[in-house]
């Protein structure tokens, strides 16, 4: 299935915040778990998850620091702040609205997965 | 392997060479690449595939350094205003080098107390000579070690060359006037500076790629240590004319100034290195582009002249110690060249220059030694000789290994980046060899 390029975009400040809020994390390592908790469905382009992490770092959502690991390269590691949660739940708040506002229009199930096919 | 690796230096620089990507993001994307390349050939991809997916997978380069510039605008007017948040992390910055500086300013002033330096009977105590470098780069190493967050076995770390060296430096009993002494003060200072590397680099030293980060580094702080001596020698000229007809005590005023000044300069001098590296970015590749040509001239005119001529009577040591500077220097403006060249780029004609800059300084390399071994066998080993044949032949080496590669480079049978590797593969030798004159000439010779 393919997933349209601005809800791919929109999702993914709250993808990205809500990962980190499970505990803190570096960029492969997120990438890795957005796409096997899509099952490949949200197509990211690799390099543009870095310009998103540090609008979040601008906006005060996450905090950075770099360290290395015991044996490997040195890596930048990112987590979650006070603020960053506060926008997590209010994302949460505006998800929920938006599809429960779809799931009242949408005629059934069936005619759903055909309305996302057409989109 | 090796291709991938000189793949992945070659993409680095392309990413590298937008300015909206700092050094830090291109780690940060090299970091991802590698992950996802280790992770392609785990599931059976030979690397060459993995890399070439990891790149698709990665993004057009454009499509990202415009995401990366709308980010992160002010990097593209870093040099023409700073943005509130640059200034002010630039201003922490200051404070923390400025605080630096000043401890290595007062260990310096402490120790030239405690040495009674310059003493005016003219009895100046060796210790202080020797121990020079050892008041000052501690403090460098330890300003990166802070800026760099190292944990603390990685400070341990740090600390261990300095403190060994410490105790080496001053356990050993020289003679009066000793000549092991004197080769022990001026090769101390090297050997440190190869311990400042290690915090630098973030612990990280077998990585080929911060050690030619590490020689850039060195390049610059050089010509900024340069700047920085010839603005202070203005002042302390201009002071010691004002002060002069007041009835002060010029001289008394300099043994205080200069060195704490020259002390502190070295943390300053790193930290604008650090800080405002896109100023001297500019500046040094072009002063490397000015210099290396007319030392190839020079180097390549001596070398003619003295493989016809032989060295003949005119050898003796300084112009031994003359030769050998020259080739230091060379090697220097080499390998500095080297690190602020773009890997990728195919052979052009500062290439064909250094070769001959090599290889003028190879042929010179080899009548020295020629001439050296000759006296040696005449009146035997001196630690004088010993050390400057021992140099000879670490120079040698590395020139012989860099002239083979860069002619195969400019014949298109190798890569810059097997050249570029030679290069820094070769540092440890230098530090080795350094660190020997340290530690294990002085008793070779009964420390005299």
């Amino acid at each position: 299935m393919h997933i349209d390029k601005d809800l791919v975009a929109a999702s993914a400040t709250p993808l990205v915040l809500a990962l980190l809020a499970d505990g803190e994390s570096y960029g492969y390592a997120i990438l890795k778990r957005v796409r096997a908790l899509s099952g490949g469905d949200l197509e990211w382009t690799d390099g543009m998850l870095y310009p998103l992490l540090h609008r979040l770092r601008r906006l005060g959502y996450v905090t950075t620091e770099w360290r290395t690991p015991p044996e490997g390269r040195r890596r930048q590691y990112y987590m979650i702040t006070d603020d960053g949660r506060a926008a997590l739940a209010e994302q949460h708040r505006q998800w929920v609205a938006v599809t429960r506002a779809l799931n009242d229009v949408w005629p059934g199930s069936g005619r759903m997965l055909a309305a996302a096919g057409e989109a | 392997m090796e291709s991938v690796e000189s793949q992945i230096s070659e993409w680095r620089a392309y990413v590298g060479g937008s300015p909206a990507l700092n050094g830090q993001d291109v780690d940060e994307l090299e970091d991802h690449l590698r992950h996802q390349i280790a992770d392609l050939t785990e599931a059976g991809l030979t690397p060459d595939e993995g890399f070439l997916i990891a790149v698709k997978r990665m993004g057009d380069v454009d499509a990202l350094s415009r995401e990366f510039a709308r980010e992160h605008s002010q990097r593209l007017w870093k040099q023409l205003l700073a943005s509130g948040d640059e200034s002010a992390r630039a201003a922490s910055g200051w404070l923390e080098a400025f605080l630096f500086a000043a401890a290595a300013a007062v260990a310096i002033q402490v120790a030239r107390l405690a040495a009674g330096f310059p003493d005016d009977e003219g009895g100046d105590p060796t210790w202080f000579v020797r121990d020079l470098s050892l008041f000052v780069l501690p403090f460098l190493a330890a300003y990166f070690a802070r800026r760099r967050k190292l944990d603390v076995r990685r400070w341990v770390l740090t600390a261990v060359p300095f403190a060994v060296a410490a105790v080496v430096v001053n356990v050993y009993p020289y003679d009066a006037d000793s000549a092991t002494e004197m080769l022990v003060a001026l090769h101390l200072p090297v050997v440190l500076w190869f311990a400042v590397a290690y915090p630098y680099m973030d612990g990280t030293i077998r990585s080929h790629q911060r050690r030619m980060d590490f020689v850039r580094f060195t390049g610059e702080w050089f010509i900024y240590y340069v700047l920085i001596a010839l603005g202070g020698g203005v002042l302390m000229a201009l002071t010691a004319g004002i002060l002069e007809p007041t009835g002060v005590d010029v001289d008394r005023v300099a043994e205080w100034v200069l060195p704490s000044g020259a002390a502190g300069a070295v943390v300053v001098a790193a930290w604008l290195v650090e800080s405002k590296q896109q100023v001297v970015e500019n500046m040094a590749p072009v002063l490397t582009m000015l210099f290396t040509p007319l030392f190839a001239v020079m180097l390549a005119c001596a070398a003619v002249v003295y493989a016809v001529t032989g060295l003949g009577d005119t050898f003796d040591r300084e112009l031994v110690s003359i030769f050998d500077a020259l080739l230091v220097v060379v090697l220097a403006l080499v390998l500095y060249g080297m690190s602020a060249r773009a890997p990728s780029t195919s052979p052009g004609w500062m290439d064909g220059i250094q070769l001959v800059a090599v290889a003028s300084a190879l042929v010179l390399d080899l009548v020295v030694l020629g001439a050296m071994v000759a006296r040696i066998g005449d009146v035997g080993f001196t630690p004088n000789r010993t050390v400057a044949l021992g140099l000879n032949i670490v120079l040698l080496v590395n020139l012989a290994g860099a002239a083979w590669l860069s002619a195969r480079f400019l014949r298109g049978r190798s890569t810059f980046s097997r050249l570029e590797r030679w290069q820094t593969a070769y540092l440890p030798v230098f530090a080795l060899w350094t660190a020997a004159v340290v530690v294990i000439v002085p008793p070779l010779f009964g420390f005299s």
